[in-house]
């Protein structure tokens, strides 16, 4: 049994997973996990990773969680084109940076986003209060600012000329709350060049395949009230 | 000029680089940057880092924040022994696993008892009794899965030496020890492995790191310390807000 690669489309590392294997043409076997269902929760999915989250790995014997680490694995064990995950130090270390950052502050809100406008009200049913969900899309646009700011500045990439996987990795999130219906790169033509330049990259087709789920978030259908339960985790997005 | 470090040693992450730095032996010339008199929204230190943040590396011209990026970085630029950042693939995607899951879970959960004790009366704020008893779930949940799934039977979080997660982790964790809340207490086989990488690093260094951090708290104990204008300080009061 080859690489298996456990990913939800719908969660922003898994796509970022997706787009880096596919990408480079690193052949693996696609177990879709389908969050919406609870099958994170299944006893087979807990073999793979005990802490019950997406994405995840296999690769014989070996299982991996957390999406940074599985990038690294695939990057240094498919010997994919250096400016993935840069040998050169300092170049390196800009990548670790982000990668670090992006964890604490963009995926907080990217993820808030998609819950708050969309998740709770749309799919689950349960509104959310509306100065919530105003604080969550402030927040967002202040991370937008910084990743503009700090990290992408002048650059073509966000640490600079070339791709890396904190494109990719940032990329997702923004796609996070573009699939609420939330304007990401309307009003920030930085940004919107920026995402023109990744989709060119990654090539239109895997970009457009990487985000069916997403897009489509909205037509979700009302979930059964055995998987609501399940997903009694999510309520901490509702701040 | 060599290498430089700014930190505060109040500050977990900020802890964690400086213990790597002393105990690998690399000489760092050190800038310490004091959170609680607002010396990080000076701007003479947004030249450094624009994030406003600690820890930042200098290294000549090539600025580095990020403490998991700081410590990788030192780890391949200084000769320190391999067992800090393995170089095998299984170990080293380990070990991002480890620090994602870290970013997640940890970082975040364990900073609370300090400003919930402390920082937040300063500024005359209070934080509700049921968000403190939350974050010790938080917590107790975090430490479970610590146990379960990361440190097991093993000497270290990663095997049988130290690497740079065990650093991450257990300064994490002093933090709402040293302001008074006991999270090794029931859990002999976490206080097993603190006692590992205090014995690792050494007493004089393991005391050295955390004195600031303990005169602080003196300071508050004898009622020394100044009332913050919560105006002056709108990041702690965003870092306030966004306690579960």
């Amino acid at each position: 049994m080859g690489l298996e690669l456990y990913l939800d489309l719908l969660s922003q590392p898994c796509r970022a997973v997706y787009i880096f294997a596919k990408k480079n043409g690193i052949p693996f076997q696609l177990r879709t996990v389908e969050l919406l269902k609870g099958q994170h929760y299944t006893d087979s999915f807990a073999q793979v990773n005990s802490l019950r989250k997406v994405p995840a790995l296999k690769d014989g014997d070996f299982t991996l969680a957390e999406s940074v680490a599985i990038l690294l694995y695939l990057s240094r064990k498919y010997k994919t084109p250096d400016h993935w995950y840069p040998q050169d130090l300092r170049a390196r270390a800009r990548v670790d940076e982000y990668l670090s950052w992006q964890h604490t502050a963009l995926r907080s809100c990217c993820t808030r986003a998609l819950w708050q406008k969309m998740m709770f009200p749309v799919v689950l049913g349960q509104p959310v209060p509306q100065e919530t969900l105003s604080s969550t899309l402030a927040d967002l646009d202040s991370c937008l600012q910084l990743l503009e700011d700090r990290f992408l500045r002048d650059q073509d990439f966000i640490t600079g000329s070339q791709i890396s996987v904190a494109d990719l990795m940032a990329i997702e999130e923004l796609m996070h709350p573009v699939g609420a219906g939330c304007q990401v790169f309307e009003n920030r033509p930085k940004l919107a060049k920026w995402r023109q330049r990744v989709e060119a990259v990654v090539g239109e087709d895997l970009f457009r395949e990487a985000h069916t789920v997403i897009l489509k978030v909205k037509d979700t259908p009302p979930l059964d009230p055995a998987v609501k339960e399940l997903l009694h985790s999510v309520r901490s997005l509702l701040q | 000029m060599g290498l430089e470090l700014y930190l505060d040693l109040l500050s977990q992450p900020c802890r964690a680089v400086y213990l790597f730095a002393k105990k690998t032996g690399i000489p760092f010339q050190l800038h310490t940057v004091n959170l609680f008199k607002g010396q990080h929204l000076t701007e003479e230190f947004s030249q450094v880092n624009s994030l406003q943040k600690v820890p930042v590396l200098k290294d000549g011209d090539f600025f580095l924040s990020e403490s998991s990026a700081i410590l990788i970085y030192l780890s391949c630029r200084c000769q320190v022994g391999d067992h800090w950042y393995p170089p095998d693939l299984q170990s080293h995607a380990r070990i991002h696993e480890y620090l994602g899951w870290h970013a997640d879970n940890i970082r975040g959960t364990f900073g609370v008892t300090l400003w919930a004790r402390i920082i937040a009366p300063l500024m005359g704020l209070q934080i509700p009794e049921e968000e403190v008893e939350r974050n010790k779930t938080g917590m107790s949940q975090a430490l479970q899965q610590l146990e379960d799934k990361f440190l097991r039977d093993k000497a270290f979080l990663m095997g049988q030496e130290m690497t740079l997660a065990d650093l991450m982790s257990l300064e994490e964790l002093m933090q709402p020890v040293i302001f008074g809340y006991d999270v090794f207490e029931g859990r002999p086989r976490l206080a097993a492995w603190r006692e590992r990488v205090e014995a690792f690093l050494g007493a004089e260094l393991w005391q050295e790191t955390h004195a600031p951090a303990l005169n602080f708290l003196d300071q508050w104990t004898k009622n020394t310390l100044l009332m913050l204008r919560p105006e002056s300080y709108p990041s702690f009061l965003l870092r306030i807000a966004r306690i579960p």
